[in-house]
């Protein structure tokens, strides 16, 4: 094995390595956990570069872990797809890392720790090319979530947290039953040999692969946020700490991919069945999402709230789209997936940047206000790291408005790129279906009412309040922020190469067979 | 005669854990949610098919015959899905108790409903 081949298996140790010596180092030295974890997330990132240039040039490269071959040991593959989002995960937690140098990590032990597992599950379920591995990868990054959802504790997050952790225990437990369903209809859980066994079946047997799938689905699209298995998302995101949050906004997108990675897989158009087992389903519940997600947007007075639904909004409209099963459409989706986890994590770390200068209970829905009571008491208390900037209140607005076009989908940010790849590509297709009318329809709508929505709240934060206190923002917490909305806009102006790359991100994943092949490719 | 027993037992075991699961109280979830999960790793037990007397392992100097042997995959998945789930719900057992400290109730929301 040349050294090249090992970077497809960094995203999964430098966590570990990260977390653990986090976890060796005691919490009174938070300095150096500090040090350890803003390094050691840099060299990831600077690994995810790599390799994102390797997948990019030599193709999709295929680590065996202990040089098993493929269908009996487990497999790591990163290819374009894995590849992108590997990199996207590692600069989103770079971000929410500064971000919590200000003051959070000090708020609740070992958050350091939490975040690298988080980032290992991630990356983990990116990259792995088996079921039983992937469903490992899953709970290390669930734990973790468990964890950074409670981050801060007060009651609010508790109760929230409590609902979470039992909905994703029994999609767990789905998870599992799909898998080993599938693996009794099959006789394997490497991705690669089940596509290929699949792809072979018969009608008869296929009910059997079919039945687990719906199950691993229903796990995957609880995960992913799908109406009606959603409710636990917002109270959840809403009370949950600004960089845990921030860091959620990636875990509904691990949702959509492997339901994009798994179902296009086994079932993609072109196979045996004519038209793909499920999208209808997927169809429908992701409209209905989009619908939910308004509707949430709109009625929410909490601004937390209002992000957490623009999530869901987002992750329906990904479901939605990858429902039609055309290349073109999953490219601009997959365009659409890394603008808006941006957006969304920016407008999370602002949020609470924003809401740090109001008095406590001030929201009329204030369901994080005990959270915040308790979080104000530690601002005065707090000479940490940083200086407070100057002209706050302008450039807090100035990003305000930057996340708004970003979700809203309104040029000139990557938001409204997003949206028009998407728009474009459905309307590609000729006789036009009436699903991309639906489409346009609830599209157009659901960015309205983000704009409403944002319009409001920012109306109301930055206007009509005189009385509110600049809150106090120091350098570095601005500097995440900023940095996550330089991405947004470098996104916007490389659009022409970023999205070359997603296009054949998406061929791929439409043409199972290449995977397969580099998959059980003999060494 | 055995495949019966145990698909019944899972069934018990599976039904008794999601009834649980729909109690108002936090302790009963957590019992709901020990109990399925059980259901479950008996299934994915079963999913290498039931053998009786088989070893999933190859006796050294034997010749290989994969007929006399259990299949040694969906042990090995079900040790470390209970391992997983352990964990798990020993953590959701913490989140209870700091719920029932918090708030002063068991019940799941936090608060009594209105009856």
């Amino acid at each position: 094995m040349n050294p090249q081949a090992h970077f497809v298996i960094l995203p999964i140790v430098l966590p570990f390595a990260a977390g653990v010596m986090t976890l060796l180092v005691d919490e009174r030295h938070l300095a150096a956990k500090a040090a350890i974890s803003v390094v050691m997330t840099l060299t990831l990132v600077a690994a995810a570069v790599m390799l994102l240039r390797f997948v990019d040039v030599d193709g999709t490269q295929v680590y065996r872990v202990g040089d098993w071959p493929a269908p009996f040991g487990i497999v790591l593959v990163a290819d374009r797809l894995s590849a992108a989002l590997v990199l996207l995960a590692s600069g989103l937690c770079l971000a929410c890392l500064v971000f919590a140098l200000a003051r959070w990590h000090r708020e609740g032990p070992r958050f350091h720790t939490l975040v690298h597992f988080l980032l290992m599950g991630v990356n983990g379920a990116f990259l792995t090319g088996d079921l039983f591995n992937l469903f490992v990868f899953f709970e290390v990054l669930l734990a973790a979530s468990y964890g950074l959802a409670l981050h801060g504790s007060g009651p609010a997050r508790v109760r929230a947290g409590l609902h979470y952790i039992v909905v994703n225990l029994v999609a767990s437990l789905l998870f599992l039953i799909g898998a080993s369903l599938m693996y009794s209809a099959t006789g394997t859980l490497n991705l690669a040999d089940l596509a290929s066994r699949v792809a072979n079946m018969g009608d008869g047997e296929r009910a059997l692969v079919e039945s687990a799938a719906a199950i691993l689905g229903i796990a995957f699209l609880t995960k992913a946020g799908l109406w009606p298995l959603c409710f636990w998302l917002a109270p959840t995101y809403a009370s949950a700490s600004a960089p845990a949050a921030a860091l959620f906004a990636i875990l509904t997108k691990v949702g959509v991919y492997v339901v994009l990675r798994i179902w296009l897989l086994l079932f993609a158009a072109g196979s045996v069945a004519p038209a793909a087992f499920g999208s209808a389903w997927l169809a429908v519940g992701g409209m209905a999402t989009i619908l939910f997600g308004t509707i949430g947007v709109i009625a929410s007075q909490n601004l937390s709230r209002l992000a957490s639904y623009s999530v869901l909004v987002s992750s329906g409209t990904l479901l939605a789209v990858i429902a039609l099963q055309h290349p073109m459409v999953t490219s601009a989706a997959l365009y659409y997936l890394v603008a808006s986890t941006l957006g969304s994590a920016a407008l999370f770390l602002l949020i609470e940047l924003v809401e740090r200068g109001r008095t406590a209970g001030a929201d009329v829905l204030a369901v994080t206000a005990e959270a915040f009571a308790a979080d104000t008491l530690s601002i005065e208390a707090d000479d940490g790291a940083g200086v407070p900037i100057p002209a706050t209140m302008a450039l807090l607005g100035l990003c305000f408005v930057a996340c708004a076009l970003m979700l809203a989908g309104l040029p000139p940010l990557a938001g409204f790129v997003a949206k028009f790849a998407l728009l474009d590509a459905l309307f590609r297709t000729s006789p036009i279906p009436p699903f991309a009318w639906t489409m346009l329809v609830l599209l157009l709508v659901s960015g309205l009412a983000v704009l409403i929505g944002m319009g409001r709240a920012g109306m109301r934060r930055f206007w009509a309040s005189p009385e509110v206190a600049v809150p106090r923002v120091r350098v570095i917490e601005m500097l995440a922020v900023a940095f996550l909305l330089a991405a947004c806009a470098a996104i916007t102006v490389e659009a022409a190469p970023v999205l070359r790359y997603l296009g054949e991100a998406a061929q791929a994943l439409h043409a199972p067979r290449g995977y397969i092949d580099d998959v059980l490719a003999r060494p | 005669m055995n495949e019966v027993v145990v698909a019944a037992a899972i069934g018990v075991l599976a039904s008794s854990g999601v009834w649980l699961m729909l109690r108002p109280r936090t302790f009963q979830v957590a019992i709901g949610l020990s109990l399925l999960s059980y259901g479950v790793n008996l299934f994915i037990f079963a999913a290498g098919g039931l053998r009786v007397g088989a070893a999933p392992i190859v006796a050294a100097g034997a010749p290989a015959d994969p007929a006399a042997l259990a299949d040694p995959l969906p042990q090995a998945l079900v040790l470390t899905a209970i391992v997983i789930g352990f964990a798990t719900t020993a953590l959701f057992l913490i989140v209870l108790l700091a719920a029932r400290g918090l708030t002063g109730t068991d019940h799941v929301d936090g608060q009594e409903s209105d009856a």
